[in-house]
C-alpha cells in the first residue's frame, strides 16, 4: 500500500521518493522518521502551480523553506539560433512565440531594433506606431489579466481565475479580428504592420473599453479589501529596492519597491512620451504590492488604449520605402488570408519587374548595414531589451533577447528563503514568469 | 540603407564599387570576415556571374571626438575615473565605437569588472542596473571570436551603454561580473552555455539551457542548426540551414 503512491528509493544522496499526489501523510510520517526534519523537494517541472514547466527546488525544514533554487530549460526551443536562419521578416513569426502571453511587445521590441539597424525610425508612418501603442496596452492588460488570474487560482480563490479570463478573451477577440490569430499573431513587422485594421474594429475595442471599465472594479470587490487575500499576499515575497537593482528586477517588482522607473517615461518609443499616463508604485515591497501595482496598470493601459483611438487617421502602415516594405497586399479571399487578387493580378499579368521585386524581397529579404543596436520597451514584466547584429546580409546575425521573466525569475530565491512552502505560490506568482521567455 | 542612399545623384564611381552593395558600409570599420560570391550558392557553377565577388564585412569603427550629447562625459568621467585608479584608459578601452546612437566601449578582458565597479559606483556614471550578457561567435574574427555584450542602464542619469569584451576561441576566458552585477549570474550561465564562454570568477557555472550532459555550444556559428529535408507537394524542401543564403 505504502509503496503504491511514494515509492523510495535509495541513493547517494538519501532515500528519494517520488511523489504522484494524494500521498503527503506518507511522505510526512517516513520524513519523521528519519532523524532530521530536512527534505529536499522537487517541485515541478509539471506541477499545476508553477506557472508552466518551472521546476523549483527547495530545502525544506519543517514547513519552512532553507533554501530554494530553480530550474528552467524545459522549454528551451533554440528560437535565438532559429533567427539566425530565417529573414529579417520572418523573423517576428519567431519572436512573437517567445514570452507567448505578450507577442506584441516581443513583437514589436525586435522591429525596433530591426528598424534602427536600418536607420527608418523616423520613416514609420503615425498610423503604424498608434497602431502598435495599442496592441501594446491591450496586450499589458491580457498579461496583467492571465497573472492575477492564474495567481488568484493558485490560492484556491478560483473565481478570480473566471473573472480575469473572462476579461481576457475579450482583447484575444479583438487580436483575432484584427489580426487573424489569438496568440503568435506574426502582426508587427520591419518597418510597419502586416496590414491595417479592419473595418470594425476601433468599435469593438471602444466596446470592450466602456465593458472593461465596468469590470474592472470587480477585482477591487473581489480581491483587494479581501482578508484572507491580504492575509496571503501582504509581507510575502519581500524584495526591497537595493536587492531590486543587484538582481536586475525590473517591472512591477522593481515598482512595488518604489521606484517610479517605466521605460515608457523614462526612454520613451513609439511616442509614449506624448500620452497622458501615470505609472503605479508601491512602497510595499511584497507580493500584494505587485497585486495592486497591475491593477492599477490596466486602468493607465485602458486610459492610453482610449487615446490611442482618437488619434487614428487613416493612412500608410508600412514604410515607403519599397525595398524594405513587403509586397504582399493583404486581402481576405475564400481560402483566408492572402495576397489580394490586385496584386496578383499587377504582378503575373502587367508588371516583370514588380513580380521579380515581389519573388526577391519574399525569398531572399531585405539587407540591413552591418552594425548591432539595441531596443528595449517596457512589457508588463519589465525591460524587454533586444540586442541585434547584422553582418550586413539579409538573415540577421545575432539576436537576443533580455526577457525580463528570465532576470526576474532569479529573485525568486532571494524571496523565498526563509519563509514557508505555501508562501513560495505567492512569491512565485507575483514574479509573473512566463517559460516561454524565460527558456526562448 | 535610405539614408545612405538618398542624398545626391547617381555616383558612377562609387556605384560600381563593391563597398555600395546594399548593405556595405564603405572601407572603415572593423572587419570580421570575407565574403565570396553574391547569392550564397557554391555547389554549382557560377551561373550568375557574381561567383569572383569579394566583399570583406565590416562593422563600425572607432569613433573619433567628439562622440556627441552624454557621450562625451560618460567617456570623460569613465577616464578621469580610471586615471584615479592608477590605470591608463588607452590600456583598458580598446576603442569607442559610436554607430546609430548608441556608444560601446570595447574592453580588454582582464579589466572588465574594474571597469564595471567603476561605472557603478561612480556618482558620476551610476549604472546601476546590468541588463545582462548577449554573446556573439564572430568565427571569421581571428583571435577575438568570441564576443561578450553587456548594456549598462543609469537610472539615475537616464543613460544607457554596451561594453564589448571579446576572448579567442582557444582561451574562451572573460571575467565574471557576478560580484558587481549578482543579475548576471544566470546571463552568464546561458553564455556559457550556447557558447562555451568560461567566465572566471562565477560562483556556479553550469548549463542552465541545455541539458547539463550536452555536448558542444549550440550558438556557436559552426554548430549546425540541424533539421531534415520536408517532401512538400512532391519537391524536397532542404532543413533551414542547408538553404540557399544570401548573407
Amino acid at each position: 500500500m505504502s509503496t503504491q503512491h511514494a515509492t523510495p528509493r535509495e541513493t547517494t544522496e538519501g532515500t528519494v521518493y517520488t511523489v504522484t499526489g494524494g500521498d503527503w501523510d506518507e511522505v510526512a510520517e517516513t520524513a519523521a522518521r528519519s532523524d532530521d526534519e530536512r527534505i529536499i523537494v522537487n517541485m515541478g517541472p509539471q506541477h499545476p502551480s508553477t506557472h508552466g514547466v518551472l521546476r523549483l527546488i527547495l530545502e525544506i525544514d519543517g514547513e519552512t523553506v532553507t533554501e530554494a533554487r530553480c530550474g528552467i530549460g524545459y522549454l528551451h526551443t533554440g528560437i535565438e539560433k532559429n533567427l539566425e536562419y530565417r529573414t529579417w521578416t520572418q523573423g517576428t513569426t519567431f519572436v512573437t512565440r517567445m514570452d507567448y502571453l505578450t507577442p506584441f511587445f516581443n513583437e514589436t521590441a525586435y522591429c525596433l531594433a530591426v528598424e534602427k539597424l536600418l536607420g527608418i525610425e523616423d520613416q514609420i508612418p503615425d498610423r503604424a506606431t498608434i497602431i502598435r501603442v495599442l496592441l501594446m496596452e491591450l496586450n499589458r492588460l491580457s498579461s496583467h489579466l492571465v497573472c492575477i488570474a492564474t495567481g488568484g487560482m493558485e490560492l484556491g480563490a478560483t473565481t478570480i481565475m473566471i473573472y480575469g479570463f473572462r476579461d481576457r478573451e475579450l482583447i484575444l477577440d479583438i487580436y483575432e479580428l484584427i489580426t487573424g490569430l489569438r496568440m503568435n499573431h506574426a502582426y508587427i513587422r520591419p518597418g510597419g504592420l502586416a496590414q491595417d485594421l479592419p473595418p470594425g474594429a476601433v468599435d469593438q475595442i471602444r466596446e470592450f473599453v466602456k465593458k472593461m471599465k465596468k469590470n474592472l472594479p470587480e477585482y477591487d470587490k473581489l480581491a483587494t479589501g479581501n482578508p484572507i487575500f491580504k492575509a496571503r499576499m501582504q509581507d510575502v515575497g519581500y524584495l526591497d529596492l537595493a536587492c531590486c537593482m543587484a538582481l536586475g528586477a525590473t517591472g512591477p517588482i522593481l515598482r512595488s519597491a518604489g521606484l517610479p522607473h517605466d521605460l515608457r517615461k523614462a526612454q520613451p518609443y513609439c511616442g509614449y512620451e506624448t500620452y497622458d499616463f501615470d505609472v503605479p508604485t508601491a512602497d510595499t515591497c511584497d507580493s500584494y504590492g505587485r497585486f495592486l501595482i497591475r491593477l492599477e496598470e490596466m486602468r493607465q493601459s485602458l486610459r492610453i488604449v482610449e487615446q490611442c483611438l482618437d488619434r487614428l487617421q487613416p493612412g500608410p502602415v508600412m514604410v515607403d520605402d519599397k525595398k524594405i516594405a513587403w509586397p504582399a497586399q493583404l486581402a481576405l479571399g475564400p481560402d483566408g488570408l492572402g495576397n489580394s487578387l490586385d496584386h496578383i493580378k499587377k504582378i503575373m499579368g502587367t508588371s516583370m519587374e514588380a513580380l521579380i521585386h515581389h519573388f526577391k524581397l519574399v525569398t531572399e529579404g531585405f539587407r540591413v548595414p552591418p552594425g548591432q543596436a539595441y531596443a528595449a520597451v517596457e512589457s508588463p514584466k519589465g525591460e524587454l531589451g533586444v540586442h541585434v547584429v547584422s553582418d550586413g546580409g539579409t538573415r540577421p546575425f545575432r539576436v537576443h533577447f533580455r526577457d525580463p521573466s528570465f532576470t526576474n525569475l532569479q529573485t525568486m530565491a532571494a524571496m523565498c528563503e526563509g519563509g514557508q512552502v505555501a508562501d513560495v505560490i505567492v512569491a512565485v506568482a507575483s514574479i509573473d514568469p512566463v517559460m516561454g521567455g524565460v527558456d526562448r | 540603407m535610405s539614408a545612405a542612399n538618398g542624398n545626391g545623384g547617381p555616383n558612377p564611381e562609387k556605384d560600381l564599387s563593391a563597398s555600395n552593395l546594399p548593405g556595405q558600409r564603405g572601407d572603415g570599420g572593423e572587419e570580421i570576415r570575407v565574403q565570396r560570391g553574391m547569392f550564397g550558392a557554391d555547389k554549382s557553377g557560377d551561373t550568375s556571374g557574381y561567383g569572383g565577388l569579394v566583399r570583406s564585412i565590416r562593422l563600425p569603427g572607432p569613433a573619433t571626438r567628439p562622440y556627441g550629447g552624454w557621450f562625451d562625459e560618460v567617456a570623460d568621467e569613465l577616464e578621469g575615473a580610471l586615471e584615479e585608479q592608477g590605470l591608463v584608459p588607452e590600456n583598458v578601452i580598446d576603442r569607442t565605437v559610436v554607430d546609430r546612437g548608441e556608444i560601446t566601449f570595447h574592453i580588454e578582458r582582464e579589466f572588465l569588472p574594474t571597469v564595471a565597479r567603476t561605472l557603478r559606483d561612480d556618482p558620476a556614471l551610476r549604472f546601476e542596473l546590468c541588463t545582462g550578457v548577449s554573446g556573439v561567435h564572430y568565427p571569421g574574427d581571428k583571435g577575438r571570436e568570441l564576443h561578450a555584450v553587456y548594456h549598462l542602464r543609469s537610472i539615475t542619469h537616464n543613460r544607457l551603454i554596451r561594453l564589448e569584451v571579446s576572448a579567442p576561441d582557444a582561451d574562451p576566458h572573460i571575467p565574471s561580473l557576478v560580484a558587481v552585477y549578482p543579475t548576471n549570474d544566470w546571463h552568464e550561465r546561458e553564455t556559457y552555455d550556447f557558447y562555451g564562454i568560461v567566465f572566471d570568477g562565477h560562483p556556479a557555472l553550469t548549463r542552465i539551457m541545455m541539458p547539463d550532459d550536452w555536448q558542444g555550444f549550440p550558438q556557436r556559428k559552426d554548430y549546425p542548426l540541424g533539421g531534415i529535408p520536408v517532401e512538400y507537394k512532391g519537391a524536397q524542401i532542404p532543413a533551414p540551414d542547408q538553404r540557399r543564403s544570401y548573407s
